[in-house]
């Protein structure tokens, strides 16, 4: 982000605490759902997917990518590519399982 | 030597030199922790069936979730400090930048009151392979915790006095130390569910 006026500054600043706000009640949500009863493959989906849009809130507005140059998108989606290819690399374990037990 | 283009963007990237420099430390960061949470689920696969969940349970939630909250408000306090900065109010970017350092103080305190507490029940990094990765992923977060204390230290202690001569390049600062910032709270919002909730 550049040049701003006052008066952007000062909405920008609204807009910091509405998003404290849903970041505080996001918290509290994860929490209480994880006293659901719930099977470990539906925790873990809803647990992250709120975790996610917590962490996107995050980065759109106090990181301010949502107004951010092209460039550091474009950085961030391939480090995203590679973040998803490292969190696969573990279920290739499921393609030459080893049972030890 | 000075660094150039740290209040001018560069006219090819449209940034400031600082600004790209951290998103790039910040995407390598992203790999760092990635690799871990890689080796979570390694673990986790490996481990037999429910042990992964019944070895969290040694966990303290309402500690944990307290933190969350803290990090998360050290986040808006941080975000503030700049927008002071922005706003030409010096007295409350110190103010908010205080919180923030005080909010930090206070995570690391908890964080280390939740590690006696195991050390003390005689749980420790080898007690299973839940603790070996709990104790090394919130380890590793807690050191950047204290990294970004260091610096957020050095601006609104000696590192302040560039406001009276430079202060544009002194509010970019902030927002570069900001977005650092906020990583590490962005780390912790996965950290929390995977560690204390699953």
């Amino acid at each position: 982000m550049s040049e701003h006026s006052m008066d952007d500054i000062k909405s920008h600043v609204k807009v910091y605490m509405l998003v404290f706000a849903a970041l505080a009640v996001l918290t509290v949500v994860t929490v209480a759902a994880s006293y659901l009863n719930l099977s470990t493959g539906e925790a873990i989906f809803l647990a992250l997917l709120i975790a996610s849009i917590k962490g996107s809130l995050v980065a759109s507005y106090f990181m301010h990518l949502i107004s951010e140059k092209a460039l550091i998108t474009w950085i961030l989606m391939l480090t995203l590519a590679f973040f998803f290819i490292l969190m696969f690399i573990p279920t290739v374990a499921f393609f030459d399982w080893v049972d030890i037990s | 030597m000075e660094i150039p283009y740290t209040i001018e963007e560069r006219p090819d990237t449209g940034l400031i030199n600082s600004k790209l420099g951290i998103w790039l430390f910040l995407a390598s960061e992203v790999m760092l922790f990635g690799g871990l949470f890689s080796a979570y689920v390694f673990l986790r696969m490996g481990a037999p069936a429910g042990a992964f969940h019944e070895w969290g349970q040694e966990l303290n939630v309402p500690l944990a979730t307290l933190n969350t909250l803290i990090l998360i408000s050290s986040s808006v306090t941080m975000v503030m400090s700049w927008a002071s900065l922005k706003m030409n109010d010096f007295k409350k970017f110190k103010m908010y930048m205080g919180l923030t350092l005080l909010c930090s103080l206070g995570f690391l305190v908890i964080k280390y009151i939740e590690y006696t507490s195991k050390f003390h029940h005689g749980i420790f990094p080898s007690t299973n392979t839940f603790m070996a990765i709990y104790f090394t992923l919130t380890g590793l977060h807690g050191l950047h915790v204290i990294g970004g204390m260091i610096v957020n230290g050095y601006f609104i202690g000696p590192g302040s006095k560039m406001w009276s001569t430079e202060p544009k390049h002194f509010t970019n600062r902030i927002e570069v130390a900001g977005l650092y910032w906020h990583f590490v709270d962005l780390v912790w919002i996965f950290l929390f569910p995977v560690l204390y909730l699953l």
